[in-house]
C-alpha cells in the first residue's frame, strides 16, 4: 500500500501548489486593481505577468517525480478523462477488441492445449510415437515392437501401450473402465513418479500373465476408492481376474494421450488374462499397441527413423509374410499419433485463420473508430498544436488512449474467452468415454492475448497519427484536420469499413455454410428410428463368458427384457450403429468364386437377433425377417441393404440370390432387403451393409440390447438395469438412449458448427458495431447541414437517405466482396465442415438477407437521429 | 512574461539562497516572497514565477522547507512556506560558500582591472 500513500501524498502536494499559484494570481490582480485597473483587465494582466500557469504547474510537479513518469501520469489521466467523456467511442472500441481478442484467445488456447502443450512427463520433447510411413497406420504388432526396442541404437527407451476397456468390480457393481495395457518399461521410459506405492517395471514381466499388477490413476483412486491409502496390496477384479494394486499415479499424470485419460495401467503381458486373444502378443500381423520412444541425447528424429527403417528392412526379410513393406515414421505423441492429429491440426489451422479474420475485421473497425474520433477532435488537436504543444506530445496522448483501449479490450476479451473455455473444459461430450479436453488458458495464452491486443490497438489507434504529422496548425485551426482521401471521394475510414464488412460477410457465410451442413447431417435418413429407443450395452467376454455360451444368455436377456411393461419391441445387435467402434468391413465374393484374391467390395457387417428390425425401426423393403428358426442347423441366411443388393446383383431381384464371405465356406442366401442407412458417420456416402442372424454369426464381443418403448428413458434405464443385473451381476452395463449415443457421430459436425457459429456471431456483431459507428458519426457530423436542408424545405426522408447512403453503399460493396471471397474460400471451409459449399441458394440468400438486415439494425438509431433533426434548434446552436 | 532586459539571469543556487534567507526572516506565501525579494533588492532583482514555484517544490522535496495552510494578506487561503532545521543548516552552509565565492570573484576582477 506504499504506492497508494505515495499517491495521496503527491495529490496533496499538487493541490497545495495549485492553491499557492491561484492565490498568487489573485493577489497580483488585487494590487493592479488598487492602482486603478478594471477587474477584468487586472486578472488578465496578472496572468500575463505570471506566464503559462499550466506549464509552470507542470514543471513544479515534475520536481516531485521523474518528469517522464509525471508526463505519463498526466497522459493517462487525460486519456481516462477523454474516454469517460466519450463513452460511445470508448465502448465501441473496447467491445470491438473484446470480440476480436476473445475469438483468438479461445482458438489459441485450444491450439495451445491440444498441440503446443507437451505431455506431462519429464523431457517430453524427446518423445515420439513410432508409426508407419503411410498415414493412418498408427500401431505396431507386439513382436515388431520388441524387435524395434531391442535392435535400435538411437532410442534410450521404447515403450508400448494400448487402450483397453474392462469391467472392474467395486463392491457389488461392475463398471466399465478405460485403461492402458502398458509395457513394463512404460513408466521408466516416461520418467514419471507415483503418488503412492510403486509403478511396474521391465523386470516385473516374465512372459504372458506373469505380472497381475495394476496402477490406478489418481482420479480413479479418489472417485472409485475414496482415496483409500490402504489400497496397496489389495486385489481388484478386472473382467473377473484378480489384479494386485501396487501404486497410484500422480495427480498430474494422465497417460500419454491428451484426450483419453486412463483409469488404470496394467502390464501388457497380462492382456490375454483379461480376455484379449492369445495372439495379441505373438502375432506379427495384428497391429495393436502404440509405440512410444525416447530419443537418446543428441540423436535427431531423422537419424532415429533411418535407424528404425534399417530394422524394418531386416524384419521384412525375416518375416516376409507379416512384415512385407514395413517402415517407420516418428510423430509427435499425444493425439493418438495421426489418428486425431491430422484432422485436429487441419481443423485448428482453419479455425486460426477464421479467428485471425475476426481480429482483422475488429482491427479494421477499430481503425475506423479511431479515425472518426481523430476527425472529431481535429479542431482540438489543431488548437493544441497552435498554442505550442509538440506533435510528439499529441501523439503520445493518442498513443496512451490507444493503449488504454486495447488493454481494456484485451482484458475483457480474455475474461470472456476464459469463461467459455472453462465451460468447455468441464464438458463431457461422450458418455462412457474418458474424454478430457482441458483447454484452460495459461501464461503463454495470456502473453499472446496481451501482445495481440496491444499490437492491434496501437497499430490501428495510430492510423490517424499520419494526418496529424502532416497537418499545418494554422490551416487546421480554420477547418480542422482534413482527412486524407483515397480514390477521390473515399477516406481511409470508408476503406476500412468496406474491408471490415467484406471480412464479416465471409465469416457469416462460413457459419451459414456450417449450419446448413449440420442441418443436412441431422436430417439425412439414418435407416433407423432412434427416438424412443434405449440401448443397453454389455460385454459378455468381460463377464467371463466364452463364445459358445453367448447365445443362451442373449436369449434370456431378450425374454426378460420383453417382460418389462411398456416395452413394444426388443432386439439385439452386436455393435451400436453410429456408435464408438462401429463398424467392421468384410469382403464379399460372388457365389461360386474360387479365387479369393480380390473381393467385389467390402460391406459393413452386423449380427442381429429376431426382433431387431421392429426395435430399431429399420424397414424391410422386400423378403422376410429372421426368426429363431434360422439357427446353426439351418442354411445360412443374410439381410442386405439396398446398396448392397444393387452393387452385388444389379437389376436381378436379390431375394433368393447367394454370395460368399472369404472366411465362410457355405454361401449365404439373401432372404430380405432392408433400407439404406448411415453406419459410421452421418456424412458418409451410401454404404453396402449386411446383417446376419446372431444364431449363425458372431462378429464382435458386444451385445447391445435395443429396446423400443414409450416410457421415459430414466424409468426404462432403471428397469433394464434391474433385469440385466438379475441375469448376471457381473455384466458391465452402459445404458443410454439412442439419440444420446448419436452424440459421437455428431461430435465433429457439432464442434465445427459451434465454432463457426461463434465466429459468425462475432463477425455479425462486428459488422453491426462498425456500421453503427460509421452511420452515427456521419449523421452527427452533418446535423447542421441537415438542419439547413430541412429549413430550406428538404424532405426528412431525403435527408436521412443522404446521411445513410454512404454506409449502405459501403455495406453493399463490402458484402458483395465478402460473398465472392466466401465462394473462393470453399476449400478453407472444407477443412472444417464436410461438403461445405457456399454455392447453396439458401446460404447465398441467407447472406444477402442477413447483411442488409444488419445494416438496418446498425443504422436504425442514427437514422432516427437524422429524422428528428430540428432546424430551428440546430441553427441556433452554432 | 514581461521581462526587463536590464535584469540578468541569476546564477545557479542564487534563487534558492535568497528564498531560504527571506523565509528565515519571516515565513511567507508565494506572492509575498516575490514582492519581498523585489522590494528588498530595490527592484534590481525580479524573481520569475516560472522558476520560483519549481524551486519551492524542489526545496520542499529536499526537506529544506515545509508548507502549511494559511491565510494571505487579503484573507484568501494559501500555503505558507517556512524553513525547517535542515533548511537553516543548508542556508548557513550555502551562505558561507557563496561568500567565499564572491570574495574570489571580487579578487579576480580587481586583478584584471590593474
Amino acid at each position: 500500500m506504499k504506492w497508494l500513500r505515495q499517491l495521496f501524498f503527491l495529490q496533496r502536494r499538487y493541490d497545495d501548489l495549485s492553491v499557492s499559484i491561484q492565490e498568487h494570481l489573485e493577489e497580483r490582480a488585487d494590487e493592479l486593481m488598487e492602482d486603478g485597473m478594471p477587474r477584468e483587465e487586472a486578472v488578465h494582466a496578472a496572468r500575463r505577468e505570471f506566464g503559462n500557469v499550466a506549464l509552470i504547474e507542470e514543471r513544479s510537479r515534475e520536481e516531485w517525480v521523474w518528469p517522464k513518469v509525471e508526463a505519463i501520469r498526466a497522459d493517462l489521466k487525460y486519456a481516462m478523462r477523454q474516454l469517460i467523456k466519450h463513452p460511445g467511442f470508448a465502448m465501441t472500441a473496447i467491445v470491438t477488441l473484446t470480440l476480436g481478442i476473445g475469438a483468438n484467445v479461445i482458438v489459441f488456447s485450444v491450439l495451445n492445449a491440444v498441440i503446443l502443450r507437451p505431455l506431462n512427463v519429464s523431457e517430453p520433447q524427446s518423445l515420439y510415437n513410432i508409426e508407419h510411413q503411410k498415414h493412418s497406420y498408427y500401431s505396431q504388432s507386439y513382436p515388431d515392437y520388441l524387435d524395434y526396442r531391442d535392435r535400435n541404437s538411437t532410442f534410450s527407451g521404447m515403450a508400448a501401450y494400448d487402450m483397453a476397456s474392462v469391467a472392474i468390480r467395486i463392491g457389488k457393481t461392475a463398471t466399465k473402465n478405460f485403461g492402458y495395457l502398458a509395457s513394463g518399461n512404460y513408466f521408466d521410459t516416461l520418467g514419471v513418479q507415483p503418488a503412492l506405492g510403486r509403478f511396474f517395471h521391465a523386470n516385473d514381466e516374465h512372459g504372458t500373465g506373469s505380472a497381475p499388477y495394476i496402477v490406478l490413476s489418481y482420479d480413479f483412486w479418489r472417485a472409485g476408492f475414496n482415496s483409500n491409502p490402504n489400497i496397496l496390496g489389495t486385489t481388484i477384479d478386472l473382467n473377473k481376474q484378480p489384479f494386485t494394486v501396487i501404486g497410484v499415479a500422480s495427480k498430474e499424470f494422465h497417460g500419454t494421450e491428451t484426450f483419453f485419460w486412463p483409469d488404470f495401467w496394467i502390464p501388457i503381458t497380462n492382456g490375454p488374462l483379461i480376455g484379449y486373444s492369445a495372439h495379441y502378443l505373438e502375432n506379427r500381423s495384428t497391429h495393436n499397441p502404440w509405440v512410444l520412444g525416447r530419443l537418446k541425447a543428441g540423436v535427431t528424429p531423422q537419424q532415429a527413423s533411418d535407424d528404425l527403417n534399417a530394422i524394418s528392412r531386416q524384419l521384412a526379410e525375416q518375416y516376409p509374410a507379416a512384415d512385407y513393406g514395413l517402415d517407420a515414421r516418428l510423430v509427435k505423441p499425444g493425439l493418438m499419433g495421426d489418428m486425431f492429429g491430422d484432422p485436429i491440426r487441419g481443423f485448428l489451422a482453419g479455425m486460426m485463420i477464421l479467428a485471425a479474420l475476426v481480429l482483422l475485421a475488429a482491427c479494421a473497425n477499430l481503425g475506423g473508430i479511431f479515425a472518426a474520433r481523430a476527425a472529431d477532435r481535429s479542431r482540438e488537436l489543431a488548437i493544441r498544436l497552435a498554442i505550442g504543444s509538440s506533435r510528439w506530445s499529441i501523439l503520445r496522448g493518442l498513443l496512451t488512449e490507444a493503449v488504454l483501449v486495447s488493454l481494456a479490450g484485451g482484458v475483457a476479451g480474455t475474461l470472456f474467452a476464459t469463461a467459455l473455455l472453462q465451460a468447455f473444459s468441464k464438458w463431457q461430450p461422450f458418455t462412457g468415454l474418458p474424454f478430457h479436453a482441458i483447454v484452460l488458458p495459461d501464461e503463454k495464452v495470456y502473453v499472446v492475448a496481451l501482445l495481440l491486443s496491444l499490437g492491434s490497438g496501437i497499430l490501428f489507434g495510430m492510423l490517424p497519427a499520419r494526418e496529424i504529422q502532416r497537418s499545418d496548425a494554422a490551416q487546421a485551426m480554420k477547418s480542422g484536420i482534413v482527412p486524407e482521401t483515397i480514390f477521390g471521394r473515399f477516406s481511409l475510414r470508408d476503406l476500412l469499413l468496406c474491408i471490415q464488412i467484406a471480412l464479416c460477410t465471409l465469416l457469416v457465410t462460413a457459419s451459414l455454410v456450417a449450419l446448413r451442413g449440420m442441418e443436412r447431417s441431422l436430417h439425412a435418413p439414418l435407416g433407423f428410428q432412434p427416438e424412443g429407443v434405449m440401448l443397453a450395452g454389455t460385454d459378455l467376454t468381460m463377464a467371463g463368458y466364452r463364445e459358445e455360451q453367448f447365445l443362451p444368455v442373449q436369449k434370456r436377456m431378450l425374454e426378460e427384457a420383453a417382460r418389462i411393461p411398456g416395452i413394444s419391441a426388443v432386439g439385439i445387435i452386436d455393435r451400436t450403429i453410429l456408435g464408438e467402434g462401429c463398424c467392421g468391413r468384410e469382403g464379399v465374393f460372388r457365389a461360386g468364386t474360387t479365387d479369393f484374391r480380390k473381393e467385389i467390395f467390402g460391406a459393413h457387417n452386423f449380427s442381429i437377433s429376431p426382433g431387431y428390425l421392429e426395435a430399431s425401426g429399420m424397414r424391410l423393403l422386400s423378403g422376410r425377417k429372421f426368426s429363431w428358426h434360422d439357427d446353426a442347423n439351418s442354411p445360412p441366411v443374410v439381410l442386405v441393404n439396398a446398396t448392397f443388393a444393387r452393387m452385388m446383383f444389379g437389376n436381378t431381384p436379390p431375394v433368393g440370390q447367394h454370395f460368399l464371405l472369404y472366411r465362410g465356406t457355405r454361401p449365404k442366401e439373401v432372404v430380405g432387403i432392408v433400407e439404406d442407412g448411415k453406419y459410421q458417420s452421418l456424412t458418409e456416402e451410401a454404404q453396402p451393409a449386411m446383417f446376419f442372424p446372431l444364431t449363425q454369426e458372431v462378429n464382435a464381443n458386444n451385445t447391445v440390447l435395443v429396446v423400443r418403448t414409450a416410457l421415459p428413458s430414466v424409468e426404462i434405464a432403471a428397469a433394464l438395469d434391474r433385469t440385466l443385473t438379475r441375469i448376471d451381476p457381473n455384466l458391465p452395463l452402459t445404458l443410454h438412449s439412442w439419440p444420446d449415443a448419436l452424440d459421437l457421430a455428431l461430435f465433429p459436425a457439432r464442434a465445427a458448427t459451434t465454432a463457426l457459429g461463434i465466429m459468425g456471431f462475432l463477425a455479425a456483431m462486428l459488422a453491426i458495431t462498425g456500421m453503427f459507428g460509421m452511420a452515427s458519426y456521419s449523421v452527427s457530423k452533418r446535423m447542421k447541414e441537415f438542419g439547413i436542408r430541412v429549413a430550406l424545405g428538404a424532405q426528412r426522408v431525403e435527408v436521412m437517405l443522404t446521411a445513410l447512403g454512404r454506409p449502405l453503399l459501403l455495406l453493399l460493396s463490402g458484402s458483395m466482396a465478402g460473398l465472392v471471397l466466401g465462394v473462393l474460400a470453399s476449400r478453407l471451409l472444407a477443412l472444417i465442415v464436410y461438403e461445405a459449399t457456399p454455392r447453396d441458394p439458401l446460404v447465398l440468400g441467407g447472406v444477402l438477407l442477413a447483411m442488409p438486415l444488419f445494416g438496418v439494425l446498425a443504422t436504425w438509431i442514427p437514422a432516427r437521429h437524422a429524422l428528428k433533426v430540428d432546424p430551428a434548434r440546430l441553427l441556433r446552436d452554432e | 512574461m514581461a521581462k526587463n532586459p536590464e535584469q540578468r539571469d541569476l546564477f545557479p543556487g542564487a534563487l534558492e539562497l535568497m528564498i531560504l534567507h527571506s523565509l528565515r526572516m519571516k515565513p511567507m506565501h508565494g506572492y509575498a516572497l516575490v514582492k519581498y525579494i523585489k522590494q528588498v533588492s530595490d527592484d534590481l532583482l525580479q524573481v520569475e514565477e516560472g522558476s520560483l514555484y519549481p524551486a519551492l517544490q524542489r526545496m520542499l522535496r529536499e526537506g529544506l522547507l515545509e508548507s502549511k495552510e494559511g491565510i494571505s494578506a487579503k484573507g484568501r487561503p494559501t500555503r505558507i512556506y517556512r524553513l525547517t532545521r535542515a533548511g537553516i543548516q543548508h542556508l548557513e552552509k550555502e551562505r558561507s560558500s557563496f561568500e567565499k565565492m564572491f570574495a574570489g570573484i571580487t579578487r579576480v576582477l580587481t586583478v584584471a582591472k590593474a
